[in-house]
């Protein structure tokens, strides 16, 4: 890989700020060209970008190759904790990585609204090859697009990422089986709400962070531990609850997850108390969830809790034969309540 | 988190248990009337922990199930004009009207923001003059003192593209009714803690004499409610009908004098339609004539529109106490969370939609999963 003494760490020149985004910066002409250039290839500069042809030419990485790509279309584009930007490069990193592979490169399209502060679009850049440096990978390619006022909200970004697969990965819902333990690597709930508490602007305190952060070496650490792990995934919109209902689907066991063992921050069970939400159907956007062999969950835990973004890792459930694909949560009392696919995004209640 | 891990420790839940299944004597039926309290006992389990001892039933207190469909088709008819930003509270958005919700007006274009307090829809009018800027007043007792500040505080500040669409509902009137009806099979009776501390429990004296069956304020988490039960099911077995506070933490007999005084200021009672129910006499809020000029019915002139309820949907059987929700045809296959026929099967408070989330009638097949 680069070393990232490559990248263009410089602010961006000051030559397009102030400006607002018109059609004009999309359609090809010499606006887009400056647009470009200014705000895309000197902030995001590297040897596979440079040559800004079509595409980019990339060394055979020797091993099996796994792609993924996602959309980000977040509203407010600046949280507590994190912006579209950088959850753009966290999220497709985060696919590849609990598919176990390591993340190499990403393409990024870029879909802006005309009238956008270009100041603003050269934040989310910025941010972005701040995030992308921070995980090793490189932008190699790309696409701008500007869409007339209302048909979109801002700025839409998509990146796609391509890792390698690492040696020796066995990751499948097929391997799971009763008795498996589910782990997760830290508080739940803390994206959904922090955007919940921006978009809505509810007042409920600074605590309420974005947990976005990348998991590639968390998961790098997890498989490197010996631990028998069988089963990845970052459990993003629909958080906990439609990760393990996926897995209960596609295992065909039940899970039963320990609602007091589950780890949630003060700040989001307030709010989850106060808006009647419920933190395991809440989005997570730098959380692992994971599944591994009964006898290996310490050594797991420990792996996990060596990273920062791992530290308040726990065990927080079983997968059970009986009675069928089902998901349970056992409440405080001790009693098993069914956990429900979630429909459609939470919504706060009146009282 | 303080305030809430003491009222949900196993220990003393079970203690409780214990005790109640020492007291009782005989099965005992017992409304829990705040849907907020119904959530609990589901998510908890509560519910089938104290059978067969107890039978709870579940009340008509979910301020999203009761308000009247006709109402909810003024909120969409008025949500779809071009200058309206129309705010609600969350849950109100998935509620169907005659054949939408607010969540399809909003992505035909619409305005429509949540906001968790009404005085926030204040704060838009006053950032939005040139917009007409609604907020859907529902809930009991509980949220009218927000709703009554919130059209004080635009009247203060003489906003004049303010205005509320009004459907707050009294809980005491809605226990009558129940207790009245020849059909009753309650024996006693949780009231909801929240409404009894603004309004205080006074009224409940009247009730618990006339019809002699006990009523005990509760509050709302597990050792509440298991306390709440006991008190009532105390009562039951020595013959009292008394009304007692279990949630004396939060509430006073005589309420929150201040919240009483705004909501009197702003407000008359009215008889209201509840949905499922029918019209009940004096079960209201309106506003006082003072700030008709706040009133959305009458400033979009939508006072005309008069839906009919959709026969298949038995939510006001449900809200009255009189079936279970799974006991209707419909829950689990036509009616879903995802596709509701009534409010109740919305609301995280509606009992039909708590009933689908905790996957009651746990028999072989839970009714929940039933693919529709």
């Amino acid at each position: 890989m680069n070393s990232q003494g490559d990248w263009n760490t410089c602010p961006l020149p000051l030559g397009i700020n102030g400006e607002t985004l018109l059609l004009a910066h999309g359609e090809g002409a010499r606006a887009t060209r400056r647009l470009i250039r200014e705000l895309l290839v000197q902030p995001l500069s590297n040897e596979f970008l440079a040559p800004l042809d079509d595409a980019a030419v990339l060394p055979d990485p020797g091993r099996p190759i796994v792609l993924s790509t996602d959309s980000y279309v977040v509203s407010p584009l600046f949280f507590p904790g994190g912006d579209i930007g950088r959850l753009a490069v966290h999220g497709t990193i985060n696919d590849l990585a609990v598919c176990g592979a390591e993340p190499l490169y990403l393409s990024m399209a870029i879909i802006a609204e005309e009238g956008l502060a270009i100041d603003t679009l050269r934040r989310v850049v910025e941010s972005v090859r701040d995030a992308a440096r921070d995980c090793g990978v490189w932008i190699v390619t790309g696409d701008t697009k500007v869409v007339p006022r209302g048909a979109a909200d801002g700025v839409f970004l998509n990146t796609t990422g391509l890792g390698r697969l690492r040696p020796g990965v066995r990751l499948g819902a097929e391997r799971v089986q009763p008795g498996d333990r589910i782990l997760v690597s830290g508080t739940i709930g803390d994206h959904g709400l922090a955007i919940l508490a921006a978009r809505e602007r509810f007042d409920l305190g600074e605590a309420l962070v974005s947990d976005t952060a990348p998991l590639h070496r968390l998961v790098a650490r997890l498989l490197d531990s010996g631990a028998d792990v069988k089963f990845l995934r970052d459990p993003t919109r629909g958080g906990v609850s439609a990760a393990c209902h996926e897995l209960s689907e596609a295992t065909g066991h039940a899970i039963r997850l320990d609602e007091s063992s589950t780890p949630v921050s003060e700040a989001v069970r307030g709010a989850c108390e106060l808006l009647g939400l419920d933190p395991f159907y809440v989005a997570n956007e730098g959380k692992l969830l994971a599944v591994v062999a009964e006898p290996d969950v310490d050594r797991a835990l420990e792996a996990l809790r060596s990273e920062a973004i791992g530290r308040n890792a726990a065990a927080i459930g079983q997968v059970i034969a009986d009675p069928g694909p089902l998901v349970l949560v056992r409440g405080q009392l001790g009693f098993d309540r069914i956990l429900d696919e979630p429909t459609g995004a939470p919504l706060p209640r009146i009282c | 988190m303080k305030f809430v891990d003491e009222y949900r420790d196993p220990e003393l839940a079970h203690r409780l248990l214990g005790e109640l299944a020492r007291v009782a004597t005989r099965p005992w039926s017992i409304m829990e009337v705040c849907g907020g309290q119904t959530h609990t006992l589901l998510r908890h389990g509560i519910d089938q922990l104290v059978k067969p001892l107890v039978k709870l039933v579940h009340g008509p207190g979910c301020p999203v199930c009761v308000t009247p469909l006709e109402l909810i088709d003024k909120a969409l008819a008025i949500a779809q004009r071009p200058e309206v930003i129309f705010t609600s509270f969350g849950d109100m958005l998935r509620v169907p009207g005659s054949g939408d919700d607010l969540l399809r007006v909003r992505a035909r274009g619409g305005d429509v923001r949540i906001v968790y307090s009404p005085l926030d829809a204040v704060t838009i009018a006053a950032e939005n003059p040139a917009r007409q800027v609604v907020f859907f007043a529902v809930g009991f007792e509980t949220t009218a003192p927000a709703t009554a500040l919130a059209v004080a505080e635009a009247a203060r500040r003489r906003l004049t593209n303010f205005s509320m669409l009004v459907s707050h509902v009294l809980v005491p009137p809605a226990i009558e009714a129940i207790l009245a009806s020849p059909t009753n099979r309650i024996q006693g009776f949780l009231a909801a803690g929240h409404v009894c501390t603004v309004v205080g429990f006074e009224d409940y004296f009247r009730l618990a004499e006339r019809y002699r069956v006990p009523i005990v304020v509760t509050g709302f988490e597990p050792v509440d409610l298991l306390e709440g039960i006991l008190m009532v099911v105390r009562q039951l077995e020595t013959g009292r009908c008394d009304v007692e506070n279990q949630y004396a933490r939060s509430v006073k007999r005589e309420g929150n004098t201040r919240a009483q005084a705004i909501v009197h200021e702003v407000y008359e009672v009215c008889d209201r339609p509840w949905r499922g129910i029918g019209i009940l006499p004096r079960s209201g809020l309106r506003l006082r004539s003072a700030y008709h000029a706040y009133d959305a019915e009458r400033r979009f002139a939508v006072e005309s529109i008069r839906p009919i309820e959709p026969a298949e949907c038995r939510s006001g059987e449900v809200l009255q106490g009189l079936i279970a929700p799974d006991e209707c045809p419909e829950f689990g296959r036509r009616c879903t969370p995802d596709r509701p026929l009534g409010a109740p099967m919305v609301s995280s408070e509606g009992a039909c939609a708590a009933y689908y989330r905790y996957g009651r009638a746990q028999a072989a097949k839970p009714v929940g999963l039933v693919p529709t």
